[in-house]
């Protein structure tokens, strides 16, 4: 099945259409007219902004490490097909089975798509505006995207096995742009995982990716990503769902990696019937920051979404949580939940939670909750007095608290999948 | 005089009248340097006086407004149309047969003489810049108690006051306490001697008369060890067309063991900027409780805090937001827990009529290496109809383990089978619709004195009259 068209590593975006490489011209304009993030804006209130200064990241080298070695073990056993970025240059493209291709998938880089369907990217490509804090780096993605994968699933097909596609970094202080759009169409189903790996643990690096999801009526989606960048990273990731009529978006990011990682994730009901379930895990170590910002916007009625965010703190990690449920006028009939818990490990650590609501119409049903808290003694006693160690108990715990999200997912054996990942952090 | 009522909202409009007086002391419109002078000189302050509220004016002309997380409204102020200082320039009366007539009739309008008879330890009336009244029964003055306006209390007791004044709340903690730092006048100051339990409540009454007018009292209370104090205040204003300032601070110190309670109910008109910053401080096993309840105004923005700074302490915040067409409560509630075993409550609870927004924004910090401390928050959002919005906005820090914290919400509506069952039996829908919101808040109506809950169910009553259909 490993076979990779040669057409695909070409230096990427130098065949793309005049209107890209316009929009690219203006979108570097924007990045350098904005100034950086300031903490008393209360998008960024409680973030460590300083590590966003981006003076000393250089465009990441020709990737020189053993690319293999960072997949092998990490890959989903029968996967519908593969892409993998290494240093913003794709390395290898393991192609759709034949039966998929014919039926009218279409799952290639974004350089192919640029060049190939250049009509469905204009119409789509980074469509939404990130409405979170972070435009100044979705227009700095926006003008040096190179890497990225774009994904069509026609009409009707349901697609059991996962796409997946690694990005991975190696080189000091490189910069890599990953881009993912993926276009559900009407009454299609898809899964469609996402890694991001560093070569090296310790090595600096920054990070600036975009992932698109647009559901056309009746779709069902699922995007995971796995975020495994090396201690030393810096990463701001932009997630936009759109949900039409009666689609089902699931949005789960696994968080593992990184310095300071920025994760901002939206999703617009914009039509009767959708739904958007939000789940994110997030094990912290060392000095990590989180900063996760999310926003559901129901923009029309009988939608509903739910999102859940588990925290798990060790050492000296700090976590942000900031949601945002909007109900605009006339959005009736709208559920709406929202939940963040934070389990702390550690003296150290430390949470913050923002759970937001703005509420503009009065037939809905809306919650949101927020919890801070430890392993309990009880808990741990009981354990205990089963002659498990310490250790071994609270990690016991750990676990159990993380992959209640998990669980959530439709496919046992994805959850599984990610419980295996889940368990490997702790 | 002058006066309006409207037929199906007498209550609402209870404050709804002014009488046009010419105060002999008038500060001018506008705010400087010499605005300041003015008040000094008048009040006769001391000159460390005049040197901090010229600083509070450089800071809060150095403070940008706080849109950047409140909204725009706050551009609407006009600060150079204000007047900052109104008064009669004579002293507060002990008897309300000294105060001049028609600033009496304005208090016997609004029920006050007639509850200090019947409940009340003490009372204070501010009318404008200045306490026209102010009195204590016999027997809680003997105790020890004082109670006073906070212009006579810096003249009179400078030892008590100057030691606790603007430490709760410094000149800089944001824009409208520098203001008020600036340009404060009136207020009450409260000292109650350790042990001492204050067993009525203290009341005050502000009232706006001016147009035009900012008003900017100053409250201090000071329970010392193991006593306890409930100060109650109420305001009302006249419904003028031009924007009215209202801008407290509000700082209370329990010192181990005390508690304070303190309640307000605010029922300004609908163009009154309501901007009040109210902290308290609590040290070992010390209690302060806010129980407030905002009922009028334009915009208020109002979030009474509590720094737990002693072992044990205890800080709760009860809220009853109630936000008619056109006006926007954006209250709620701060925790700073500093010291081991400290707890916290808050209870907020909101209804939005109309095209009415009620907002909670609420802060709880727990910070590193305490041990035992726990908040639990809810907030609860009733929506009457399709234009009514609501918002909450908490912000929750939690470092280390052996905290914990809790926060949760909901927005919802009256539920039309709660309708049908009460229209079923014989109430009309308004009827209905005033019951459930009445169930709505009733568990904390219920801590309110009886006089106040009382009031408010009626109001509530009032309110929905004009809502449903």
């Amino acid at each position: 099945m490993t076979t990779t068209e040669p057409s695909l590593i070409l230096p990427p975006l130098t065949t793309a259409p005049e209107w890209f490489k316009e929009l690219q011209t203006r979108a570097w304009a924007e990045y350098e007219a904005e100034p950086l993030p300031v903490r008393t804006n209360e998008l960024w209130r409680f973030s460590s902004v300083k590590n966003l200064s981006l003076n000393d990241y250089v465009p990441a080298p020709e990737f020189l490490a053993d690319a293999v070695r960072l997949t092998s073990r990490r890959s989903y056993q029968k996967p519908a097909g593969r892409l993998v970025f290494a240093n913003d240059a794709l390395f290898s493209a393991e192609l759709l089975d034949p039966a998929l291709k014919a039926s009218g998938v279409i799952f290639t880089t974004l350089a192919d798509a640029l060049e190939k369907h250049s009509t469905l990217l204009r119409q789509h490509f980074m469509a939404q505006p990130a409405k979170l804090g972070s435009s100044k780096f979705a227009a700095l993605h926006k003008a040096l995207v190179r890497a990225g994968t774009f994904l069509w699933v026609p009409r009707d097909a349901e697609i059991q096995a996962p796409f997946e596609v690694f990005h991975l970094v190696e080189g000091d202080s490189a910069a890599v742009y990953p881009h993912t759009l993926i276009i559900a169409d009407d009454n299609s189903k898809v899964t469609f995982i996402e890694h991001f790996v560093s070569f090296d643990p310790a090595q600096r690096g920054f990070a600036c990716g975009v992932n698109d999801l647009v559901l056309k009526p009746g779709s069902k989606l699922t995007y995971v990503s796995l975020q495994e960048w090396s201690q030393n990273f810096v990463s701001v990731q932009i997630n936009s769902t759109i949900a039409a009529r009666d689609s089902v978006a699931v949005n789960l990011a696994l968080n593992f990696g990184g310095k300071y990682s920025r994760l901002e994730s939206v999703s617009r009901m914009v039509d009767r019937g959708a739904r958007s379930d939000m789940l994110a895990v997030t094990v912290a170590r060392g000095d990590q920051e989180f900063d996760q910002r999310t926003l559901q916007d129901h923009l029309q009625p009988d939608t509903t979404s739910d999102l859940l965010y588990k925290n798990a703190l060790n050492d000296r990690t700090r976590t942000i949580f900031s949601g945002l449920i909007k109900v605009e006028p006339g959005a009736h009939h709208t559920d709406a939940y929202q939940k963040v818990r934070n389990l702390l490990l550690s003296d150290d650590a430390e949470a913050n939670s923002m759970p937001g609501l703005e509420i503009l119409a009065d037939d809905v049903r809306c919650t949101h909750g927020a919890t801070s808290g430890q392993v309990e003694p009880e808990e741990l006693f009981y354990l205990k007095s089963r002659g498990i160690d310490d250790l071994a108990a609270k990690q016991l715990i750990a676990r159990g608290f993380l992959n209640e999200v998990v669980a959530r997912l439709p496919e046992a054996e994805l959850s599984e999948y990610l419980q295996r990942q889940i368990e490997a952090q702790l | 005089m002058s006066s309006t009522t409207n037929s199906v909202d007498i209550d609402r409009d209870v404050g709804n009248f002014f009488y046009n007086l010419t105060p002999a002391r008038d500060a001018g419109v506008g705010l400087s340097e010499g605005t300041i002078d003015y008040i000094v000189d008048v009040k006769g302050e001391p000159e460390w006086l005049r040197e901090f509220r010229k600083n509070a004016l450089h800071v809060f002309m150095s403070k940008p407004l706080p849109t950047h997380w409140a909204g725009d409204e706050l551009k609407a102020i006009d600060f150079d149309v204000i007047r900052y200082y109104l008064a009669s320039g004579e002293s507060a009366k002990r008897s309300w047969e000294e105060v001049p007539a028609e600033i009496k009739q304005t208090f016997e309008r609004l029920g006050i003489p007639e509850s200090e008879r019947k409940f009340l330890a003490g009372v204070e009336a501010q009318f404008d810049s200045e306490a026209v009244y102010s009195n204590i029964k016999r027997a809680v003055a003997d105790q020890g108690v004082i109670f006073m306006g906070s212009t006579e209390a810096l003249k009179e007791r400078p030892d008590i006051f100057r030691k606790w004044f603007g430490k709760v709340i410094p000149t800089g903690d944001n824009k409208f306490s520098s203001l008020n730092s600036a340009v404060f006048s009136g207020g009450s100051f409260i000292y109650v001697p350790p042990g001492i339990k204050v067993k009525h409540p203290l009341q005050a009454y502000f009232r706006i008369n001016a147009e035009n007018f900012g008003q900017f009292e100053r409250t201090l209370i000071i329970a010392d060890e193991g006593s306890e104090v409930m100060y109650m205040e109420g305001c009302t204003a006249p419904k003028f067309t031009t924007a009215t300032l209202h801008s407290a601070v509000v700082e209370l110190v329990a010192l181990p063991g005390a508690k304070i309670q303190y309640i307000t109910v605010q029922n300004w008109s609908p163009n009154v900027f309501n901007l009040v910053t109210k902290r308290g401080l609590a040290l070992e096993q010390a209690e302060v409780k806010w129980i407030d309840c905002n009922i009028g105004s334009r915009l208020t923005m109002k979030y009474p805090s509590v720094v737990l700074k002693g072992r044990k302490a205890r800080g709760e915040v009860i809220s009853i937001a109630l936000a008619g067409d056109g006006q926007h409560q954006d209250t709620g509630a701060k925790m700073i827990h500093a010291a081991d075993e400290t707890t916290s409550n808050i209870v907020s609870k909101s209804i939005s009529i109309g095209k009415g927004r009620a907002t909670y924004r609420g802060l709880v910090h727990v910070p590193k290496h305490l041990r035992g401390c726990k908040n639990n928050t809810e907030c609860d959002a009733l929506l009457i109809n399709a234009s009514s919005r609501t918002d909450t906005y908490p912000a929750i820090t939690v470092r280390g383990t052996g905290n914990s914290t809790q926060h949760e919400a909901s927005v919802s509506q009256i539920s039309a089978e709660q309708i049908f069952y009460m229209q079923q039996r014989g109430l009309s829908e308004a009827q209905a619709m005033s019951l459930a919101v009445n169930g709505f808040v009733n568990d904390l109506v219920r801590q309110f004195p009886m006089e106040y809950s009382v009031e408010l169910k009626r109001l509530i009553d009032l309110e929905m009259e004009g809502s449903v259909g």
